[in-house]
């Protein structure tokens, strides 16, 4: 979706303030909420591709005017009561009144370090890949009303493959229950020309990496 | 969510409704058997303890001291940094993007805020931030102003927009004068910010 998230290439943000000594957290409840997003994907209430569209979902305003846990909590919230694993009486109540829907697993504390590591994106491929290093794609021109991972500012420019990663789960897809629908993802690099104009600082170059969907030979 | 009720300023408890909000997630998801508060415990200890920029900063200097694993970490790092054996899995996806004297990489997820937490810990709040996700991509050498870094005009700065699960660590140049030195010693001079292509290693003169 064309939302507030989609940043890339936006002016007026003002310059990059680096905190020193930055702890991992500014306060316990982000740990906690951190935790829990690791202990629900774990369990397989959701993905990670349903948080990021729960956060791309919220109102242009809160998604700006919120710290980065914030979003993560509200974004938890819809997905806990979208999906049905909680009601909002019951968060507002801060207490549960029915029993909980059956997930496939449970984080315990015996198999933290399981939780800790990331899962493997990689997926059955569905059919032969189209493009190899060197091809020049143009990425497509679309603009869908959910979750995609095509950024505005490369949409229907000319570039070049770079990489191959591999088939992975489509995040198109998954994000809207609509299953992994396994894709090739490629890194495909643009002269910053391509981008952002005559202008542009000719020694810059940006790549995104770009499932097959998103692409035609250019 | 209501918080009309949380604003008892006789107590020196009050809780903001955020946490609040927070709290009720936990308890009702604890309830529900989603969730175990002991393994969250866990989870919480690990980031603030175990994974942290320390993680990448040994890779680093691994590739500065041993040419083979270098090769290695740039042909599929996932699987070089799994062979050092002592970190947590970082998944299937990771790769290493080398500087040269001819080019600067720098990392940044334009979309939300993905970053190689197994390598790096958490991403810093400026990472995450607005300023930062939307100048990378375009103006890069006016993030790395803001840095301290001016970079030579002519080195090409190469920005990788992490849109989907691949992640991405910068391998900096090893600084000049550091001939013979220890991985341990060499690894002190990696710092966070160089490995996302926002800093450079450490001057080894004043360590």
């Amino acid at each position: 979706m064309d939302g507030v998230h989609d940043m890339g290439g936006m002016d007026g943000f003002g310059k990059v303030e680096v905190e020193k000594n930055e702890p991992p957290f500014h306060a316990p409840w982000e740990g906690r909420v951190l935790a829990m997003q690791r202990a629900m994907g774990y369990a397989g209430a959701w993905h990670i591709d349903h948080s990021r569209f729960a956060q791309e979902k919220l109102p242009p305003l809160s998604y700006l005017g919120t710290s980065y846990y914030q979003r993560w909590m509200m974004a938890m919230e819809s997905n806990v009561t979208e999906r049905g694993y909680a009601t909002p009486e019951e968060l507002k109540a801060g207490h549960a009144k029915t029993a909980g829907k059956n997930l496939p697993r449970k984080l315990t504390p015996d198999v933290v370090e399981a939780g800790l590591s990331r899962s493997s994106f990689y997926r059955q491929q569905q059919g032969p890949q189209k493009f190899k290093p060197g091809d020049k794609v143009r990425t497509a021109n679309i603009h869908p009303a959910t979750h995609t991972r095509l950024p505005r500012y490369a949409r229907d420019k000319v570039g070049v493959v770079e990489m191959c990663h591999g088939c992975h789960m489509y995040p198109d897809s998954v994000a809207t229950d609509r299953g992994d629908n396994p894709q090739w993802l490629y890194t495909v690099v643009f002269d910053s020309r391509e981008l952002w104009g005559p202008d542009a600082d000719p020694t810059l170059k940006i790549s995104i990496d770009a499932f097959e969907p998103y692409l035609v030979k250019a | 969510m209501a918080h009309d009720h949380t604003h008892d300023h006789d107590h020196g408890s009050e809780l903001t409704e955020t946490q609040l909000r927070v709290r009720a997630l936990e308890t009702v998801l604890t309830e529900k058997g989603y969730i175990d508060p002991a393994a969250l415990d866990a989870i919480v200890e690990a980031y603030e303890t175990k994974i942290g920029p320390r993680n990448g900063a040994v890779v680093v200097a691994r590739a500065w001291a041993n040419p083979e694993f270098k090769k290695a970490l740039l042909a599929d790092a996932t699987k070089a940094v799994a062979s050092m054996g002592h970190m947590s899995r970082v998944g299937d996806h990771l790769v290493a993007v080398e500087n040269t004297p001819k080019r600067h990489n720098m990392i940044v997820c334009t979309l939300c805020s993905c970053y190689p937490w197994e390598v790096l810990g958490l991403p810093p709040v400026w990472y995450k931030s607005a300023p930062y996700r939307s100048r990378a991509v375009k103006d890069p050498r006016g993030v790395l102003n803001d840095f301290g870094i001016d970079l030579p005009k002519d080195t090409e700065v190469r920005v990788w927009d992490s849109t989907a699960e691949t992640r991405f660590i910068v391998l900096p140049m090893r600084p000049a004068g550091t001939e013979g030195w220890s991985e341990d010693k060499l690894a002190d001079l990696v710092t966070r910010d160089c490995m996302i292509g926002t800093g450079l290693p450490l001057d080894p003169g004043a360590k």
